[in-house]
């Protein structure tokens, strides 16, 4: 009998852990059915020729993405060049400031300001550079990227940092070695790997963005390499094409995506590489 | 010679002060930087939307007509469409998300099945919103357009529930990464016990764990919310765009984060532009307060 009522107990156990399993993989199913056509429908797509190429118009066949990922470089290259050196010396002071006023606030804003719907981002850009300048940038578009990656980039160095023990910084200047110099050769070498993989994956995020550059970016189906000029991006060529009636734009479509998809992979890839290689170790 | 090398050390200790003075303020303008852009989103928003403020006043909240052409703006259906796809999505995505979060929490931990659930859900939330969009109009679209024949309502194939399905796996990898946080937090002694008087893992996780864990798991839901308020691009795609006020889940809607998305380059007047950024800035207000909740509540329960 009290065997009998242990048996059942464990079985419902069992059923329970199978369920869960089964809804997880339920849970991975759109994921494999969309990475399964992508690489699919991508492979068909992808030649020289698409990656070299400009679009051509519709009817016409072949045609590239080279516009879009010339675009995409750029913004993303903006986004980094504003937001590394910001975040690093944001996060730096959080983690070595911490406690005080200006810091706890500036650590709530950062998370507060991971937290804002990535549009409202695209409006801020908007009006903040698109409205002044007068027309749409290619700079506006880097600059609302970079407004992204300031609090990860941020966030990630100081959580890194924090990990590292005082004692490092205490020899250091022990030995007569002046602060700003502790810092930047003994205590952010010691976290670089953190503070890396913070940035790549901060970048992979961007990589995907689409709603900021609605308004800022802007798309153009031409190659651009000016920054005062609007430029075509690969997720914004992703929408206008999944969106437009035709099958070739919807063909290229899968083709941009698979080449999208596979940056923000490899990028990925080597976030977890650079972790598991350069470890905060104490 | 004495004098001069104590005149370079002055020299060289100045040196030193200015490179510190420099790198400290640096540091802090970095951190201040943060407030600042804080605040300036803040500010601009409200500022720009004061012509709105002004013309519509509350109407703009219950105010069922969006007219650019006459200036009638009221944004009841936007709302009305946000509220039923979030809410919806958060239903769905529910017991993928406790299940996930109780797979990598609990029963799995490390070893194999843990790594691919840890890969399958740093690959969802990698995936990005315009391909998940892409990948709706692909798949769910017609899957939906085909249920909607057999029920014998109009097939739009795009509407409230396709958003709804598309946000709900969007969101899953942020709640379930909430979810295996708080489950982690479970303070041991509690589950030792409860071991030791011969509860299975199920009890465990029924009578410990998931009392334990309610508003952790709540909190995981205000984060998911505020995500899932903003998520633009796919839901644009296959929410059929329609400003007029949802009467079923199959209908075509209008959250506000896509009307933003569509109208925003249209807007030809400055009061239609307005309007818009009003919309953003309800949308940052309530994301903001989700936000904050979300994680003053995992503060609250990490330093328990």
């Amino acid at each position: 009998m009290a065997k009998n009522k242990l048996n059942s107990r464990i079985f419902k156990d069992r059923i329970f852990v199978s369920i869960l399993l089964l809804i997880g993989c339920i849970c991975a199913l759109p994921l494999v059915l969309i990475l399964f056509f992508i690489v699919k429908q991508g492979i068909n797509s992808i030649s020289l020729q698409f990656l070299t190429h400009l679009p051509k118009p519709v009817g016409e066949k072949g045609g590239g993405v080279l516009n879009a990922i010339v675009g995409s470089l750029m913004l993303i290259s903006m986004a980094a060049v504003i937001s590394i050196p910001i975040g690093i010396l944001g996060g730096i002071y959080l983690s070595e400031k911490k406690g005080t006023k200006i810091a706890n606030l500036a650590r709530s804003s950062a998370e507060i300001l991971q937290g804002i719907p990535s549009i409202v981002i695209g409006i801020i850009a908007y009006l903040w550079i698109v409205k002044p300048m007068g027309h749409f940038s290619a700079l506006s578009g880097g600059i609302a990227l970079g407004f992204m990656m300031l609090p990860v980039i941020l966030r990630t160095t100081e959580e890194t940092l924090n990990l590292i023990p005082n004692s490092i910084k205490e020899a250091s200047l022990a030995l007569g070695v002046p602060y700003y110099k502790t810092i930047l050769r003994i205590i952010l070498p010691c976290g670089i790997s953190g503070i890396m993989s913070g940035i790549i994956i901060s970048l992979a995020r961007v990589a995907g963005e689409t709603a900021p550059l609605l308004f800022t970016a802007f798309g153009n189906p031409y190659l651009n390499t000016n920054i005062n000029r609007p430029v075509q991006s690969l997720p914004l060529i992703i929408f206008n094409y999944a969106t437009s009636p035709y099958d070739d734009w919807k063909q290229q479509a899968w083709g941009a995506s698979f080449v999208l998809l596979s940056f923000i992979l490899i990028i990925s890839v080597v976030a977890k590489f650079v972790t598991r290689r350069w470890r905060v170790q104490f | 010679m004495k004098i001069e090398s104590a005149k370079q050390k002055q020299a060289s200790d100045w040196r030193l002060g200015i490179a510190e003075k420099i790198f400290n303020s640096l540091m802090s303008n970095a951190a201040i930087l943060m407030i600042i852009l804080l605040s300036g989103i803040f500010i601009t928003l409200l500022y720009s939307s004061i012509p709105s403020i002004k013309q519509s006043g509350l109407g703009f909240i219950y105010g069922r007509v969006w007219d650019p052409v006459t200036n009638q703006f009221g944004g009841l259906s936007f709302l009305v469409g946000t509220i039923i796809t979030t809410f919806l999505a958060l239903i769905i995505s529910f017991p993928f998300s406790i299940s996930l979060g109780l797979i990598l929490g609990e029963y799995f931990k490390k070893g194999i099945v843990s790594e691919i659930f840890k890969n399958i859900i740093e690959l969802m939330a990698g995936v990005p919103s315009v391909i998940y969009g892409f990948g709706a109009l692909y798949f769910l679209v017609p899957a939906i357009r085909h249920i909607e024949t057999h029920l014998g309502v109009p097939a739009y194939g795009v509407g409230i529930l396709t958003a709804s399905i598309v946000l709900a796996i969007m969101i899953v990898p942020y709640w379930a990464s909430v979810a295996r946080e708080v489950i982690n937090l479970a303070p041991n002694d509690l589950k030792e016990a409860s071991y030791a008087l011969g509860a299975t893992r199920f009890e465990l996780i029924r009578y410990i764990i998931l009392p334990f864990t309610r508003s952790g798991i709540l909190a995981g839901m205000m984060l998911a919310l505020g995500r899932a308020l903003g998520e633009t691009m796919a839901v644009t795609m296959v929410i059929g765009n329609n400003n007029v006020l949802p009467k079923g889940i199959f209908d075509p809607s209008n959250t506000m984060a896509s009307v933003i998305a569509n109208e925003f380059t249209e807007a030809t007047s400055d009061l239609y532009l307005s309007a818009l950024i009003e919309i953003a800035l309800l949308l940052f207000v309530v994301s903001l307060i989700f936000n904050l909740l979300g994680r003053q509540i995992i503060k609250r329960m990490a330093s328990r």
